[in-house]
């Protein structure tokens, strides 16, 4: 059994308008430190296999495939297990 | 002329599309269920508005999958008309079949009122009775048509005359007021705007009448050529 953690997020050069609300929140909470805030998801797959390497490119074909959108979003992912 | 109407599980605009076809047309249209492997019967594929699959992952991610979507495919690769509208648009992009993506609004809004609509391009199928220039008025209903691509797909875009619909004032903040593009062929549009949903002065504005009837002219200019009636 391995596990997949994916990360999927907005690329930096597209506005994260729920990042941008967010990081306002902080702001008026009084956390002025925060620079940015960007917001994206977090997927945990649980994959029935041992070979990494297979795993990673199956993994990898998933994310380009489903999992992120790759005109705005970028990915990195993993393997645990 | 043989109008389908997708069903996706979540789609809530397609009684919409449909009435719309038979109200403004009187063609033939079918509802048509997304695992659907045949769409050969069809002159014009609608893929309407609501949230497929509950837009879980991205709107349109998962439907881009539905086994209708290859028949979709091949379809526009025939040279049928796709129209796209809102999350029909968000599934088009999806699928590769128009370019770019559609990001949240910039407002994290969802807007439901209407809008002025600028007509960009009257030379394609679904545009050809409005005057190039016009502004009508069409309703929006949407949290993610903040339409986006990178600079050399905008550039094309321009360069090939793929914008068909922009804002006249920008709701979403998509790029360039971008409402509505069509692929490079001209013969899959996708907008954000709800044509259906302003059919009638009943509706608010019958302005959207104009696709319909758009459709079914240039339909008839391509194939009456060839028939004798």
């Amino acid at each position: 059994m391995l596990k997949a953690k994916v990360y999927v997020t907005i690329k930096q050069s597209v506005l994260d308008p729920q990042g941008v609300a967010v990081q306002g929140a902080l702001h008026s909470m009084g956390f002025g430190e925060v620079e940015s805030a960007r917001i994206g998801k977090y997927m945990e797959l649980t994959l029935d296999t041992t070979d990494r390497a297979e795993a990673e490119a199956r993994v990898k074909t998933m994310c380009e495939k489903l999992l992120a959108n790759t005109v705005v979003e970028d990915y990195r992912f993993e393997l645990e297990g | 002329m043989k109008f389908a109407v997708l069903v996706f599980p979540g789609s809530n605009c397609d009684i919409d599309c449909y009435k719309a076809v038979e109200e403004v047309l009187g063609e033939p249209v079918d509802y048509v269920w997304h695992t659907a492997t045949d769409l050969s019967a069809y002159d014009c594929i609608l893929v309407p508005g609501g949230f497929s699959y509950g837009d879980y992952l991205r709107c349109g991610a998962i439907s881009r999958f539905a086994p209708v979507m290859a028949e979709v495919a091949k379809a526009a690769e025939q040279g049928k008309y796709v129209l796209g509208i809102c999350n029909g648009f968000q599934i088009l992009t999806e699928a590769g079949l128009l370019p770019g993506t559609l990001l949240r609004n910039t407002s994290l809004k969802f807007l439901c009122h209407d809008v002025v609509l600028r007509v960009e391009n009257n030379d394609n199928p679904f545009t050809v009775d409005y005057e190039q220039g016009e502004e009508i008025t069409i309703p929006i209903a949407h949290g993610e048509g903040n339409y986006y691509c990178d600079e050399a797909t905008l550039e094309s875009l321009k360069a090939n005359n793929q914008i068909i619909f922009t804002y006249a004032s920008n709701p979403n903040g998509s790029l360039s007021n971008i409402a509505g593009i069509s692929n490079e062929r001209g013969n899959v549009v996708g907008m954000m705007p709800h044509p259906e949903r302003a059919v009638n002065t009943l509706l608010g504005s019958e302005d959207g009448k104009r696709m319909f009837t758009s459709i079914l002219k240039a339909w008839r200019d391509q194939h009456d050529a060839a028939t004798i009636r």
